[in-house]
């Protein structure tokens, strides 16, 4: 009894581990080519997820038509807030930085709760719900599909950073700004591609785990759970989010498991990432795979 | 000549170093210091309960902001969990004064140190991290705090919270907002004269030399690692008078109110005023203090008949906060503190002031 639950618990956190993998991957994405923490990243989730529900509910549009719908907004939400309210902010000092993107997670967070309330809402039904059996396990095909979801968008992530131009030229801008530029790379261009990138692929998350779980306000707690995750994984490596979101997702896991059986402690599920955190930070703040910092003066 | 540039002033001219150090720049900065607090002492007089309420609350907060503006706006380190040491000011207070017996007036002081006792414990992983580490890691420890306070059910009460008992002196109990406003003032201005002090001290310049440059600062022979602690310690120091303050006033703390929006409040309150501006806190802390107020103020001008708008009142004030951290960070990241210095540098050199 006691197998069966720790290995059910133990594919959830692989499953919640991707999605955190993902959001944790646009996250780096834009730390690692524009050089700004993104504290609304949750908010990307919440807005995609709630548009989405919003195509699907109020608009009753098919989904085939709503979820492409919300995809574009996204792009369009993106490059805005990177032209409007980022691209002032480049060369102020790190703080400045920190406080804009925390200013705008909270206005959204606030406008978003304003328009759709604060209560949960379920997704209609795109796919049919069932139990999969899997070597003994019960999984539920949403988070199957989760998965297949997750895991497509890492292997695109990949073909576009080796073989796409935008994606090349991001990865020359992330490695020196004034080099790519000049080599003719509009780093303007890569900036709004960034934010553009990242906050469609954040809101396809966030539909995913919308369908799972139904939207509400919870999903942009999963911005802040992205810290612990890109610090395990090193800030400025796609593969350390990936690597750290799926750590963090078994990790929590079995916290909640050591809780349950032994510790009764509650609450784990939330707070043990936060602990292995400053744990990472005081052992190897610069994670599995992120570069270190070398100053100079 | 002489008595003619006596009595006009043309700028700010220091020709010691004592006059480059005094707390206060000008003789007239001094007097007018001194002046408005004495005026202070007559509001309780003439203004109404409202009014009093809002500065007792602009006093409490101010205190807290002054603290996060010395360990971000001084020493440069950014710190998301400000309103844990809060609300573990206020927390430490009213379990002193329930537990020990001893009267609230020292419970507050105590509560200070037992919550600088633990930001320096905070602040031993900001000796080695900095910036956006140090960001990330304030971020886990005011996550860690909030949970320790809807845990530790002795401490504070648990989900019920706590009682907090009001001050009193020589059995003279300070309930009501009247004589509460000047337990706040008598520390507000105890707090803020020690705030402008410790910039002067040799302290105060070593926080200033790590925000500006930590390495030349290491190389001049400032530890570093000392300096980053020690400011997180002052800054819990404040944080727990702040807290213990709030407590005492509402006479209840609940467990709910020390989220991640408080310190992002905080933070707000820093920036807006001005970082690195002892002055810049207070105005900083007015400003978000009668923000709400105002937003509640436009609300019911606008729409006191539409019961949508009435309802969607807190996302507005939340909204509004959020909005004028952006935008005071694009259009004028000095804050209220530097707006304020131009006014008057404006109005000094008067009619040829370009």
């Amino acid at each position: 009894m006691k197998f069966e639950l720790l290995s059910q618990l133990i594919i959830n956190g692989l499953v919640v581990g991707t999605l955190y993998g993902v959001v944790a991957m646009c996250f780096v994405l834009i730390y690692k080519s524009t050089r700004v923490v993104n504290f609304a990243q949750g908010e990307f989730l919440l807005i995609g997820a709630w548009t989405c529900w919003a195509m699907l509910v109020k608009f009753e549009l098919p989904f085939y038509v709503g979820f492409p719908l919300t995809l574009i907004f996204m792009v369009i939400f993106g490059i805005l807030l990177q032209v409007l309210v980022l691209r002032p902010m480049i060369g102020e000092p790190i703080i400045s930085v920190i406080m804009v993107t925390v200013g705008l997670s909270m206005f959204f967070q606030a406008l978003v709760s304003w328009i759709f309330g604060g209560y949960t809402k379920a997704f209609p039904e795109v796919f049919s719900v069932k139990t999969v059996n899997i070597g003994g396990l019960q999984i539920e095909s949403a988070y199957i599909m989760s998965l297949v979801v997750s895991v497509v968008i890492m292997i695109a992530f990949y073909f576009f950073f080796k073989y796409s131009r935008m994606g090349l030229a991001m990865r020359a801008t992330a490695f020196d700004q004034q080099i790519a530029q000049s080599l003719g790379i509009s780093v303007k261009h890569v900036f709004a591609a960034a934010w553009a990138i990242s906050a469609v692929v954040s809101a396809l998350a966030g539909v995913v785990i919308g369908m799972v779980n139904g939207v509400s306000s919870a999903l942009s707690f999963i911005g802040i759970k992205v810290f612990p995750v890109v610090i395990l994984g090193g800030l400025d490596s796609i593969v350390g989010a990936i690597v750290g979101g799926l750590l963090i997702g078994v990790l929590e896991n079995l916290a909640e498991f050591v809780d349950s059986q032994w510790l009764h402690f509650g609450n784990m599920y939330d707070i043990a990432p936060f602990y292995a955190l400053v744990i990472i930070l005081m052992i190897k703040p610069y994670g599995l795979f992120g570069t270190k910092d070398i100053e100079r003066i | 000549m002489a008595s003619a540039h006596s009595r006009m002033r043309c700028g700010e001219f220091r020709t010691t170093y004592q006059a480059d150090m005094t707390i206060f720049p000008t003789p007239l900065a001094r007097r007018v210091a001194v002046v408005s607090v004495l005026l202070l002492l007559l509001a309780p007089l003439c203004l109404n309960a409202y009014f009093l309420n809002l500065m007792i609350q602009i006093g409490y907060y101010g205190i807290a902001a002054l603290g996060l503006n010395i360990v971000v706006g001084f020493t440069g380190q950014i710190s998301l969990g400000h309103a844990a040491f809060f609300g573990l000011g206020a927390f430490t207070s009213a379990w002193i004064s329930n537990n020990s017996g001893i009267p609230v007036f020292f419970a507050i002081p105590l509560a200070g140190l037992l919550t600088m006792a633990v930001g320096l414990m905070v602040g031993i992983p900001a000796g080695r991290i900095k910036g956006l580490y140090l960001a990330i890691a304030t971020l886990a420890s005011q996550y860690i705090l909030e949970d320790f306070f809807a845990r530790a059910d002795w401490f504070t009460g648990g989900s019920a919270g706590a009682m907090a008992n009001p001050v009193s002196i020589f059995g003279y109990e300070m309930y009501t907002d009247q004589s509460y406003f000047y337990v706040v003032l008598f520390y507000v201005v105890i707090m803020f004269v020690a705030g402008a002090n410790l910039m002067r001290s040799r302290d105060g310049r070593a926080f200033i030399a790590v925000r500006d440059h930590y390495l030349s600062a290491e190389i001049m022979g400032i530890n570093l690692t000392k300096y980053r602690i020690l400011s997180f310690g002052i800054s819990s120091f404040y944080a727990g008078i702040g807290g213990a303050l709030f407590g005492h006033y509402l006479g209840f703390v609940s467990v709910e109110g020390f989220t991640l929006l408080l310190s992002i409040q905080f933070l707000a309150m820093v920036i807006i005023g001005g970082l690195g501006s002892v002055m810049g806190a207070m105005m900083g802390t007015i400003f978000m203090v009668l923000l709400p107020e105002i937003m509640e103020f436009g609300v019911h001008l606008f729409g006191s008949n539409n019961t949508e708008l009435i309802r969607a009142l807190a996302f507005i004030k939340e909204m509004a906060i959020g909005l004028s951290i952006v935008l005071f960070l694009i259009f004028e990241p000095d804050g209220l503190a530097h707006r304020w210095k131009m006014i008057k540098n404006y109005w000094k050199l008067y009619p040829f002031s370009y």
